[in-house]
Formats: C-alpha cells, structure tokens, sequence
C-alpha cells in the first residue's frame, strides 16, 4: 500500500499502541501534523512549549506504562524538549518523541530553524535514530517503541525530515525488529539467585531497598512476598516511594539527604542489602566509602552498567525485578528476623522525624498531612523541585503503586505541572494533586492553558514561601543565611492568575483554613489552584549534607524558626 | 586490593551506522575513561565493523567500560582481551631526517627492528614499522635522535590467541573471568 512517511508515523504509533501524543508544531513537522485528521484515534493535546511535552508524556508513561509520545519541531522546538528528556532518561521513562527535521537537501547547510537534535539528545536518550528514507519510517518507530520500553526504559528520539514527512513509498508492516545488538537480559541467572537466598538466609540483619525497578517492573506483589516471607524491613528510594504500602509494619521509610533518619540508620546498621531496580544513587549514599560499610550487597537491575559502578556488589544479578522475585521467592525461606524487626521499631521510636512542630503558623509540612488526610492517601501526587517535594515525599502517606511523580535524577523545577497535566489524561477519573513551590511552578505555568482547553481537573497546591526554598535552606546552613537571588518578590497574584486562565483560584493564609481549602478543590469539577502562603523560611530535615555520612545527619533544627 | 591502574585492550562489534563512533566516543566522554588509541575497520561480516580501544583504568573501571559500551544499543558484541594470550599489532609510518652520513644507520635500525623504508628523498626518509605499541615506541624513539619530522600510527589492533571465543554471540566477555 502507498502511504506518505507522516501517514506511516500516525499508522506505527497506532499499532505501538499509542493513543495520546503531546506536541506543538511548526514548520518542519507540519506534515506530519497535516496528516494527524486522517488519523482520530490518535489524540493530540497542543501544550504550549515543547518542554511542557516532554514532561507530560513522561508523566504519561509513569502512569500508564507504556512509552509516552510527544512531536515538535526542528530547531528550537526539539531543543526546548531537551531539559525533559534528560529527565526522563535519568528516571528511567519510557518516551518516543518524534521531531521534524529541515528537508534532506538542507541538512547540514544551517538552514532555518535546523539543529543536529540527535547529536544534541545523544547522551541523554536510550538511543535515537535520523530517519533519511521513508522506507524506514515503520522499522523505526517499531524499534524505537521496543528499546524505550524493553530493558531499563528510556527516552527514544526519532527525528525525520520534512520532505522524507511528504515521501511516499509502498508500505508494510514490520515483521520484526532488527536490533542485533540489544538483548536485555530479563531472567536472573538461576545460581546468582540462589546464592542471594543462600545470603538471606544467613544474614541476621536485612534490608530491603526498593528502587524505581519495583514499579516499572510493577514488582509490588513479588516484594511483598519477599518482605513478609523472609520479614524483611523495606527501605524505598525517592522513585521508589508507593511501591510499597506505607502502612504495612514492615515498611521502614526512605532514607538519604532528606528521608528519614531512621531508614538511613538502618542502613547504616544492616549486614544484609537487598537492592532492587535502583543505582545507589549519591543522594542516598553520601560518602560513598562509609554507606552501610557493615553490609553484604545483593543488587538486582535490569542494567548491568549500574551493577558495580557506586558500590561493590556481593552478588549481583542482572534481570528484571518482577521475574527475578519471582523465582527468588522459592528459594528464600520463611524466617521471623525478631531482634532486628525490634532494633527497626526502636529506632523509629528514637528517630522519628517527621513530627511537626506545635505551632499555630501555616507551615508547608501540615498542608501536605492535609491533603493526604483529605485525599485518603489515594491520589497520584506529582511534584517539582526542592523542599515542596521533599515534604510531599515525608508527609503523605502513599497507598496506591506508583502515585508518586517526582523528577528524580535530574531534579528538574517545572516537572509539576506537565507531568500532572499527563498523569490526569492518563488517569481521566483519578485525582491527581501537582504539588508545586512557587518558584518550579513559574516555570511551565503556560501548561494551565492546556489543562483548562483540555478540560483535566488537576488540583494545583503551590506551597508558596517566596522563595527557592531549598535553595534558600542551603544558603541558611551553609552560607551563613546570606540569600543570594533566592528570594521571590516578583510574585504573581496565583489566584488571579488561575482565574485569567478560568482555574478556580483560592487563597489560604491560616492554618484552620487549609483543610476546607482541599475539600473546595476536591468537590470542584474542574482544575483548582490553591496558593497556600506558608513559612518563608521552613527547612527540611532530616538533612545529611552532600557527601557526608548517617553521623552528620542534622535531624531536627536545634532552634526551629517555625515553632511559635 | 590496591588499584591498578594500566592499559587494557577492549574489541567491539559494531553496527557499521552514521554516527556509531559518536555515539561511542561520546560515551567515553561522558563518563570520564580514557581511550588511549582506538582503531577501527571492517569485520569478517558486512555491514560490521570491529574497534580496538586500548582503555587506561583499574580492572573495575574497565569492566564499566565494557559495560557501558555494550549498553549502546549499536555494539553487538563486547570483548576484554586484556591477557598475554593475544596478539597485538600497529602500524607507523615515521618521517625521518635522513643525510649521507645518517641514512645507512637508520637503515640498519631499520633492519633491527624488520621494519622498511617506504620512500625515500633528498633530506628525509619514511618508516614503515609494524608491531606491538612496545616495538614501535622503541624504534620511534631510536629514530628521534636523527630529528623526526612526522609520526603516523594506527592505534593497537588485537587478537586472542588460539581458538577464536568472539564468535557471533552478542554480550559481555571479560577476559580473565570468563
């Protein structure tokens, strides 16, 4: 059959299974956009910047699974993708962005909006391809779907040139994928595995840490054999956070920077780590040398590049989480851990951390133990940046698999409000709560355009201190409270500007008023803002500054500017 | 265990693309390694080509190394032949003063090291040497105290000895652990 290369795109992304695809066009992809009519199953929902498409289809695929897609065009609309797909790709996201490209003759002449988009995303995708024939354009995108969500997922990017859009050629479907060089092992190896029970076994004082692995896996099941069997305490990640339910008796909290004191404790005090779907990351780590320098490591990962390249591995095994538990699980036996569950207890009773000040001020902390109050600790939660999602993170007590959204890796200020905007298409009946500071969310606030054309009823908290607040929080501690450019006196009037974009805006200033405030928003049928003017100069703690250990960790302020 | 820090030699099969050896010396790069030569050509198959990297690191970085060069979804196959049991070759072309009273001691040295003399003109001679990077830094430095006009080398090709094990399996084979 004779199709053009843009009817090709529409008809692969169609059998990949793709439904949504966020984007904006321009002239190098407007063939492609001209063909989208022809084409009513694939939803296209305008953002209004590239980035904000990036995110959204990153907050997409978290939720759903399955790669999200997003368009733009050549130039400066591929590059304005740039900072989304690096956080994709640091949080392991499955993405398959499509981006037009100057005509083929034009390519490498400078012309008009032209950028060399895959040499600039080549470090920060899973791969990506220049497609230069429209013969190709099937193989492609088939090929690009299966390496963005095969393995360890990722971001691909496909660029393709105006014309190679306009070309027509026969088409057929892809038979299959001709990828010689990508083989993901998926299956652990049998005898890795045993000796992982083998070490289990023996090990008197074990923990769990639970990565991001565990729900791209959607490994939930298996862990909690494997925590309940063996009586295992669970430690999670910052990406790891849901996977397992906060209020079972064997989950013992995050640990790191800014999680709490006494899941890093017992770290530190472990024999045994058991880690799963995660890469030692520095910001739970510290000084590397002295992490959890009593304990054996067992580290399972789908990637073996991040098997060894933090911490050395006693036994490592390359595999996917899910099937990797799933015959662990046989070979670990039943055991009850009695003094070390005991030990887990008295230091959670010791090290509690996350308790809130006596205070009659509106701190961010309570806004967010009321909303997980209000929401029953049911809705997808998507943050920015900085101490908002620190405090998300700590506070709300997450019931449901993967409802945490949190841009990890990359630590990128603006995620809140186009990842929010992609989980809510992606969960159309479920509440969906972007947690914002007020200065990540003056980054991409033009998505509330999309959202309200959109009609998707996320519910905006801006936890507003007029600050960059973390940012403030290291200049208090370690620059001698000297607030250089942190400090926000620009701000807009948020709830006038949710009501110019047609948001339901609400204003809370008092303590008492915070919960009535939540169950406005929730009863409202539509997108809700609700600027909440909290304590300028509130910090997160626990805190162990970068590159030290569990001993440095400052865990509550000796003097709290918050406590009235 | 102390760290040692010496040069290892890696082979990979490689999809023979545009942009492959971007992506490949991009990832170098990025993560910080050093390739102290590197040497490319056309494999046994078609449409593969197979690299030579010679990697300065300790034992766990060049296993990352590996690692990491098989993650790229164009490298086929990865293999660590750092070992006595293989065979190392490069190739040098070195230009050379070379006068009256010189040209018959280079051509002995020459001789010594069975390399040849591939042109010859009124003030300069050029060097054709093949062997290992020992051999040929030898001669290069023998032909230094007659003033060297120019050097050319390839780079380090590698080889295992014996029954071939870079067969067409696609993976990770590192070396001694293997």
């Amino acid at each position: 059959m004779k199709m053009r290369g843009a009817q090709i795109v529409c008809e692969s992304l169609l059998r990949e299974g793709c439904d949504v695809v966020f984007g904006i066009p321009g002239g190098a992809i407007l063939p492609l956009y001209q063909t989208l009519p022809e084409f009513p199953n694939l939803r296209h929902i305008l953002v209004r910047h590239e980035q904000g498409a990036a995110h959204a289809a990153d907050g997409y695929a978290r939720v759903t699974g399955k790669p999200g897609v997003a368009f733009a065009t050549s130039g400066p609309g591929a590059t304005n993708l740039v900072t989304g797909i690096a956080a994709a790709q640091m949080d392991s996201v499955p993405m398959v962005i499509v981006t037009g490209q100057v005509g083929r003759p034009a390519i490498g002449t400078d012309a008009f909006q032209e950028t060399d988009i895959t040499g600039i995303t080549l470090p920060i995708t899973k791969h990506n391809f220049l497609v230069m024939d429209a013969n190709d354009i099937a193989r492609v995108i088939k090929e690009a779907f299966f390496i963005a969500n095969s393995g360890r997922p990722g971001p691909v990017l496909v660029d393709i040139p105006r014309d190679v859009f306009m070309e027509e050629v026969d088409y057929e479907e892809p038979q299959k994928l001709d990828l010689p060089g990508y083989k993901p092992t998926v299956l652990g190896n049998n005898r890795q595995i045993k000796k992982a029970a083998d070490l289990i076994r023996s090990a008197k004082k074990p923990v769990i840490l639970a990565g991001h692995g565990v729900i791209i896996s959607r490994a939930y099941d298996e862990l909690r054999e494997l925590a309940e069997k063996a009586q295992i305490p669970v430690i999670t990640t910052l990406l790891g956070i849901s996977c397992f339910p906060e209020d079972h008796v064997l989950w013992t909290g995050w640990p790191g920077m800014h999680g709490m004191a006494y899941s890093s404790l017992a770290l530190d005090e472990a024999d045994l780590i058991i880690a799963l779907g995660m890469r030692f990351d520095d910001r739970i780590t510290g000084n590397v040398k002295k992490f959890s320098s009593k304990s054996k490591k067992i580290h399972v990962d789908i990637d073996p590049s991040e098997i060894g390249k933090i911490v050395s591995v006693d036994v490592p095994i390359v595999g996917d989480v899910k099937e990797v538990l799933q015959k662990l699980n046989k070979h670990v036996d039943a055991s009850t851990h009695g003094d070390w569950l005991k030990r887990i207890e008295i230091l959670k009773e010791d090290h509690p951390s996350l308790r809130l000040p006596d205070t009659d001020k509106l701190i961010a902390r309570q806004v967010i133990r009321d909303i997980s109050d209000v929401t029953d600790g049911d809705a997808t939660i998507v943050t920015g940046v900085g101490q908002h999602q620190m405090w998300a993170a700590q506070h709300y007590e997450f019931k449901n698999p993967c409802s945490l959204l949190t841009s990890g890796g990359s630590g990128t200020m603006g995620y809140e409000v186009p990842a929010a905007m992609g989980a809510q298409v992606a969960k159309p009946e479920g509440t969906v709560w972007s947690i914002a500071g007020d200065g990540g969310f003056q980054m991409t606030l033009c998505e509330l355009a999309t959202i309200v054309e959109n009609k998707l009823p996320v519910k905006f908290a801006i936890l507003n201190n007029g600050f960059l607040g973390m940012v403030r929080q290291w200049q208090e501690i370690f620059f001698e409270s000297s607030y250089v450019s942190t400090g926000y006196s620009g701000n807009p009037d948020f709830v006038k500007l949710a009501e110019a974009y047609d948001i339901k805006g609400i204003r809370v200033t008092d303590k008492t008023q915070v919960k009535t405030a939540i169950r406005e928003a929730m009863e409202h049928d539509g997108p809700v803002l609700i600027d909440f003017i909290v304590e300028q100069e509130e910090n997160v703690y626990p805190m162990i500054p970068s590159g030290m250990t569990v001993k440095d960790m400052i865990e509550e302020p000796s003097s709290e500017r918050v406590t009235a | 265990m102390t760290t040692r820090i010496d040069k290892h030699t890696i082979t990979a099969l490689v999809e023979d693309q545009p942009g492959v050896l971007n992506r490949i010396s991009s990832m170098f790069r990025r993560r910080g390694y050093n390739i102290s030569s590197l040497a490319v050509g056309q494999s046994e198959t078609d449409g593969l080509s197979r690299m030579t990297f010679v990697v300065e690191g300790d034992p766990e970085t060049v296993e990352m190394v590996a690692k990491n060069l098989h993650k790229l979804v164009e490298v086929i196959k990865v293999v660590n032949i750092s070992s006595d049991n293989t065979v190392s070759r490069e190739l040098a072309l070195v230009r050379v003063n070379a006068d009256l009273t010189t040209r018959s001691e280079i051509m002995q040295i020459v001789d010594i090291f069975r390399a040849k003399i591939v042109d010859v003109s009124q003030g300069t001679l050029i060097v054709e040497v093949t062997g290992d990077e020992n051999k040929v830094d030898s001669l290069v430095d023998l032909l230094r105290t007659f003033g060297i006009h120019e050097v050319m080398r390839t780079g380090t090709i590698a080889m295992s000895r014996g029954v071939s094990f870079e067969g067409d399996t696609s993976g990770i084979t590192l070396g001694k652990q293997s």
